[in-house]
């Protein structure tokens, strides 16, 4: 399965909704896609994680990637994810600590802190 | 011992290939299937690695994946014919080559997450990534 990707506006965030498998042949569209939104002024993003069925390191690089250009601009990246299996890789990696990870979009929108 | 292997050219788009094939075989020799989801990710990870270094240090050979079916356990060895700079010997290569050393290191932190039984070996002429897993034989194995 390839990426799917698309970006909606709610609000002043930019949410991306992200499908399919996330890895090293796939990953550099999502980067192409966050540093387009980042280049457009998009500085609050909303990384839609639920229709993602594989995700490995290369896609954790590109999504650490994306926070550390939003960060430039004092901006935002928070990821909406339920799935264990996904969830559990951001906890071996210590990355749940770097992003705020939301069950929801909604949640993810209204979150300020 | 039953083997199966791979080989195919470092391009990024046949990892998943090599996911599928490895979870599928994995299936087959009686790995527990709450485990496959992590082996399928720690053979992408292991493969990914392999393909980058592949890429970086310009080598056309392919990446081989190794599947082999023991008694009471499975193992996969991703071998890639990159040269890794081994301690106290030649650095250089490395020089500008930061981030994808941090996406190596990623990676190799996420097999070691994923995977209880691991080894890394590495040498002059490529290394080599063999993870290992218990298995339970199929019912029928036992008649």
């Amino acid at each position: 399965m390839d990426l799917s990707l698309s970006t909606r506006t709610v609000g002043d965030r930019t949410v991306v909704e992200v499908g399919g498998e996330i890895d090293v042949y796939t990953a550099p569209k999502l980067r192409e896609q966050l540093v387009e939104l980042v280049n457009d002024g998009n500085f609050h993003l909303v990384v839609d994680m639920e229709g993602v069925d594989f995700l490995d390191s290369t896609g954790l690089g590109v999504l650490v990637g994306g926070l550390k250009r939003v960060r430039a601009h004092e901006g935002s990246l928070r990821l909406v994810c339920n799935q264990e299996r996904i969830l559990k890789i951001f906890r071996i990696t210590g990355l749940t600590k770097v992003f705020p990870i939301h069950t929801s979009v909604e949640e993810a929108v209204a979150a300020t802190d | 011992m039953a083997t199966v292997e791979l080989r195919f050219s470092a391009l990024p788009e046949h990892v998943r290939t090599a996911r599928l094939v490895a979870a599928a075989v994995a299936r087959r020799a009686g790995v527990d299937e709450a485990v496959l989801d992590e082996l399928r990710l720690a053979v992408g990870e292991a493969c990914s690695r392999a393909v980058g270094l592949h890429q970086i240090s310009g080598v056309t050979a392919p990446v081989k994946v190794a599947l082999i079916e023991e008694e009471k356990q499975f193992s996969i060895e991703v071998g890639d014919e990159a040269p890794h700079a081994v301690p106290g010997g030649d650095t250089s290569a490395g020089q500008d080559g930061d981030a994808e050393v941090e996406e190596d290191e990623m990676g190799l932190a996420v097999i070691s997450g994923l995977v209880d039984d691991v080894e890394v070996t590495t040498g002059q002429n490529g290394g080599l990534i063999r993870m290992t897993w218990p298995t339970t034989p199929p019912a029928t194995a036992l008649v």
